[in-house]
């Protein structure tokens, strides 16, 4: 199977270990990606609250794109990594369908460029791929190091399952969790699994940003979760690399590895650590070293 | 139904009566060109204006020009035959002219509610009146049928509503059949500890009536059965009843409770459905002490001996009067009645469904239903309001519309819940002194005790907190959260968010129809509201009948009701019912379908669509005969049928063509 990847400017830069590791994921698995040609910004959340025709315009050109390079490609399926390019795009999208005003608007703008939009694309996020395209058994079939007594908090963020919930629950989403269990992993119950991280927040009002991304550390590490999987850029980043200033500014120090679902997924397939960029790590995670320590320990949760 | 012979002597004379209907129609219809247009239409012989038609000056008009012999055809142009079309057909016949000679012209809900414009209201109208007018000419005179009437009448449903029109029936010495699916009846009411606002005993008001019923000679009772099939029409319903084998002779068992002690399993092994899941019971049980009938039953579903037939059978040995019978079989029993009261009741609202509120998954998320048991002192817990350990709880959150007033769930109020919840919150402040926190988004309290409820409540500290709860779990921000439940709210009188740990938490479930509710409207040919509802005939002036003659509502299988309504609405239903066996016949409209013989080629297209069964083929003359009796005039069989051999009285190919033809050559 074969799709059109859409990255997004978050997977080129902080996130670029969520793009290395999708792409290694994807590979191993047989699932092909092929980059967008010439895609631009999907408007983020800033371009949104601000104008949003013009982030309708932004996300429809790659649409546009997306259409034409499905004709020599012969897939209309967008795979979208980035949470917010997910929303941004999915929003985008649905008020294409539902307002003919913003539609006739956004058509204009496109034809200066000689692009049109036809409603002939899917927006999928790798998760959806995972779960709806593959079967569990031929993931779990492709695992060379089974993840066996591992406990893994899985995170999905605000902007996944809200407020469109293409393929998953939105307020008790499972996806991750079924992706992580075919790994060999338990995940723990962790009833924080799309609460808010901070946002942007933990760069603009630091105390409130960083207590929220603080609740969601100290919680998973409560219910005896070993790391914390993610899907979303800013999650990562917040709950990632201000563990040690959280420490000082709360009452209980918090360390715990945050990675991408798709790097532990590439720990399990048996790619090479560099492959899946765990270098990028702040937190190190360190699969051999952390793999013998949970060995022996308790297994918790479901 | 029968057709008259036409008095054919020379051409009909139509008379138009146009209504003012106060300004109702006036205001926007220029009444008086509609009359002058009236006028120059072909056959009209008089047309005039009167204020309220359906007024006895209005009526004697019309009666006055007949009697005259100025006219033998009206047409009125009012307002909706559902309205008044019986009005002026009883004018008609009372000046000696057959009722079906009449057509109205609907120029109020079909014109002057619902145009803005005066001119194009105007031309509406008169379109309408030459449609009206086209029409009329090829009326024949038609009669009503006279069909006698079954006596006897069914419930179904045993719950409160059931039981009451049962026993007001009953005691108007009508035979009533009480079919209920439970092994006993009582419905929810028998769960209750005590009922709002007089906190009465539940059970103290509730068991002489379900006593009343085992005891009077004229109701047949017949629990753990369903109702398999109706056929039939008003005041002639062919309907059978299946008995499930209980495994337990009724006419033996005197509900002594040996077998239930003897049963090789000496703890209960079943979640007990009584006790809404908060016990368990053995395979043979009786559901609560004071059940009606006192019959055990035996669950097909857990019993080894009927399971795998393997077991000593000690329940067989306890019982001294050789009451059961594990060779009992299904049971079909058949009735006839003229009429049926609906009284199915409703379920409680699956709290699961709502994730974010964490049942099912957290021991101390309760649903009200289990509370209520909870604090009956007859319930699994002698009346003690305990946590999952055992222990009291300090605080408990009553969270209101849970799958109420939410578009995501069910967008309407279950009307009962604010008034339980309060009640709840009473109990449970008096059985464990705990705080009880009220999550409300509106309190509705609109009767007769209820608003002076509330306020008792409030004066008894306990707490109200406005705002529909967002979520429930088990996770703390600080030192007093720890170990609790925590209930996240926009505390919307405050404009902040709030978070309020408790040990305990209700869930004011809400009522919905039954899972099966749509398969019960269709077996008795009834509709239904889009949230499942059955649907009664009009919501103001016929609140208990269906659109189904002879079938009727009460309680809360038509809407959630509490329990002072249901009782109220089943004597309304038994009152209707009454009317109807008591009149002793039914006239039925003439508006039925006949199958001009010789143009039939035997397709039997008709037979499988006709929905009420009254198509029957002839297979020596090879045609289809309609069942006037039967038919009730919905024009499936005309429309389909390939040859033009089926026709209806009052909608005769002929006649609607006309009709269109009068508004187009208006047009």
């Amino acid at each position: 199977m074969s799709y059109i990847y859409y990255p997004g400017c978050s997977l080129k830069g902080t996130g670029r270990a969520y793009e290395e590791s999708l792409l290694a994921v994807f590979k191993a698995l047989e699932l092909e990606l092929e980059e967008l040609h010439d895609w631009n910004c999907c408007g983020a959340t800033s371009y949104m609250s601000v104008s949003e025709l013009k982030a309708f315009a932004l996300c429809a050109r790659n649409f546009a794109l997306a259409e034409k390079q499905a004709k020599k490609s012969g897939t209309t399926d967008l795979v979208v990594p980035c949470a917010a390019c997910y929303l941004g795009l999915n929003k985008a999208k649905k008020y294409l369908d539902q307002y003919p005003d913003i539609r006739t608007k956004v058509d204009q703008a496109l034809a200066t460029a000689n692009l049109s939009y036809n409603d002939n694309i899917r927006i999928r996020h790798p998760l959806d791929v995972l779960v709806n395209d593959i079967k569990r058994e031929d993931i779990t079939a492709k695992v060379k190091r089974p993840l066996n007594g591992l406990n893994v908090a899985c995170y999905y963020g605000c902007q996944i399952v809200r407020p469109y919930a293409e393929f998953d629950d939105q307020e008790n989403p499972q996806s991750m969790n079924v992706l992580v269990r075919a790994l060999g992993a338990a995940t723990v119950d962790w009833p924080l699994k799309t609460r808010c991280c901070g946002g942007s927040l933990t760069g603009t009002v630091q105390s409130v940003g960083q207590q929220l991304s603080y609740f969601l550390l100290r919680e998973a590490i409560r219910r005896g979760a070993d790391v914390i999987v993610t899907a979303c850029p800013l999650c990562q980043f917040n709950l990632e690399c201000y563990q040690n200033e959280m420490s000082g500014r709360f009452d209980a120090p918090v360390h715990i590895p945050v990675l991408y679902f798709t790097q532990l997924m590439g720990i399990a397939l048996g790619i090479g650590d560099r492959e899946l960029a765990l270098q990028r790590l702040f937190v190190p995670f360190k699969p051999k070293a952390i793999m013998r320590q949970v060995a022996g320990g308790a297994n918790v949760g479901n | 139904m029968s057709v008259i012979n036409a008095k054919s002597n020379g051409t009909p004379k139509v008379g138009v009566y146009v209504c003012h209907c106060g300004i109702n129609i006036a205001g926007k219809v220029d009444v008086q060109a509609t009359v002058e247009f009236a006028k120059t239409l072909p056959n009209v012989t008089v047309a005039t204006e009167y204020k309220f038609m359906c007024s006895d000056p209005g009526q004697e008009l019309i009666q006055k020009d007949i009697k005259n012999g100025l006219v033998d055809r009206v047409v009125v142009a009012s307002c909706s035959p559902l309205m008044h079309e019986p009005t002026f057909r009883r004018a008609m016949s009372d000046a000696g002219a057959n009722p079906f000679l009449f057509q109205m012209a609907n120029i109020r809900e079909h014109v002057s509610w619902v145009t803005l414009d005066k001119a194009a209201a105007t031309d509406k109208a008169k379109a309408l009146i030459a449609a009206a007018v086209k029409r009329i000419v090829l009326h024949r005179p038609l009669e009503k049928t006279k069909v006698p009437v079954k006596p006897d009448v069914l419930i179904v449903g045993g719950g409160i509503a059931g039981i009451h029109a049962a026993l007001t029936l009953a005691n108007a010495g009508r035979k009533v059949y009480l079919v209920e699916k439970e092994p006993t009846i009582g419905g929810h009411m028998a769960k209750f500890d005590k009922t709002f606002p007089t906190l009465d005993c539940s059970a103290c008001i509730l068991t002489p009536k379900m006593s009343a019923v085992r005891t009077n000679p004229n109701i047949t009772l017949w629990t753990y059965s369903e109702v398999s099939q109706v056929e039939g029409f008003v005041g002639n319903f062919k309907v059978k009843v299946t008995r499930k084998p209980r495994y337990v002779k009724e006419e033996l068992c005197v509900g002594c409770y040996e077998c239930v002690e003897a049963c090789v399993f000496k703890k209960g092994i079943v979640k007990d459905e009584f006790n809404v899941g908060l016990s368990r019971r053995r395979p043979i049980y009786i559901p609560f002490p004071q059940a009606t009938p006192l019959v055990a039953v035996i669950d097909p579903e857990s019993c080894v001996q009927i399971k795998r037939n393997k077991c000593k059978k000690p329940c067989v040995d306890a019982c001294e009067r050789d009451a059961i019978d594990f060779n009992q079989k299904e049971e079909i029993k058949e009735i006839e009645v003229g009429a049926i009261i609906l009284a199915t009741g409703f379920k409680t609202f699956d709290a699961s469904r709502i994730s974010r509120y964490g049942y099912g998954k957290y021991p101390n998320v309760y649903t009200s239903l289990e509370i209520e048991r909870m604090v009956n002192a007859a319930g699994p817990t002698g009346g003690e309001v305990h946590l999952a350990n055992g222990e009291k709880p300090k605080a408990v959150g009553i969270v209101h519309c849970v799958g109420s007033r939410d578009s995501k769930t069910n967008a309407y109020c279950s009307r009962v819940c604010c008034m339980y919840s309060l009640k709840l919150a009473h109990l449970i402040k008096e059985r464990t002194g705990a705080e009880v926190y009220n999550f409300y988004i509106d309190m509705r309290t609109p009767g007769k005790g209820y608003e002076e409820f509330y306020d008792k409540l409030l004066k008894e500290n306990v707490h109200f907190i406005r705002g529909r709860v967002a979520e429930i779990s088990d996770w703390s921000t600080i030192m007093d959260e720890e170990g609790k439940l925590v209930i996240r709210v926009e505390d919307t009188l405050i404009g902040a968010v709030r978070r309020i740990p408790v040990d305990m938490v209700v869930l004011s479930v809400g009522l919905e129809p039954h899972a099966d509710a749509d398969s019960v409207r269709r077996m008795f040919n009834i509709s239904c509201s889009h949230e499942g509802w059955f649907l009664e005939r009009h919501p103001k002036l016929a609140p208990v009948s269906t659109f189904t003659d002879g079938v009727f509502l009460a309680g809360a299988c038509q809407g959630p009701k509490d329990i002072p309504d249901s009782v109220a609405q089943a004597g309304a239903a038994a009152a209707e019912a009454l009317v109807l066996v008591d009149k002793g016949f039914v006239e039925l409209e003439p508006n039925t379908a006949y199958v001009q013989e010789e143009f039939c080629s035997g397709c039997k297209t008709c037979v499988g669509l006709c929905p009420y069964s009254a198509i029957t083929f002839d297979d020596r003359k090879n045609i289809s005969s309609v069942n006037g009796a039967m038919c009730k005039g919905c024009g499936t069989c005309v429309a389909a049928c390939p040859s033009g051999a089926l026709q209806q009285n009052l909608f005769t190919d002929e006649q609607i063509l006309q009709e269109i033809e009068g508004v187009i050559s208006y047009v």
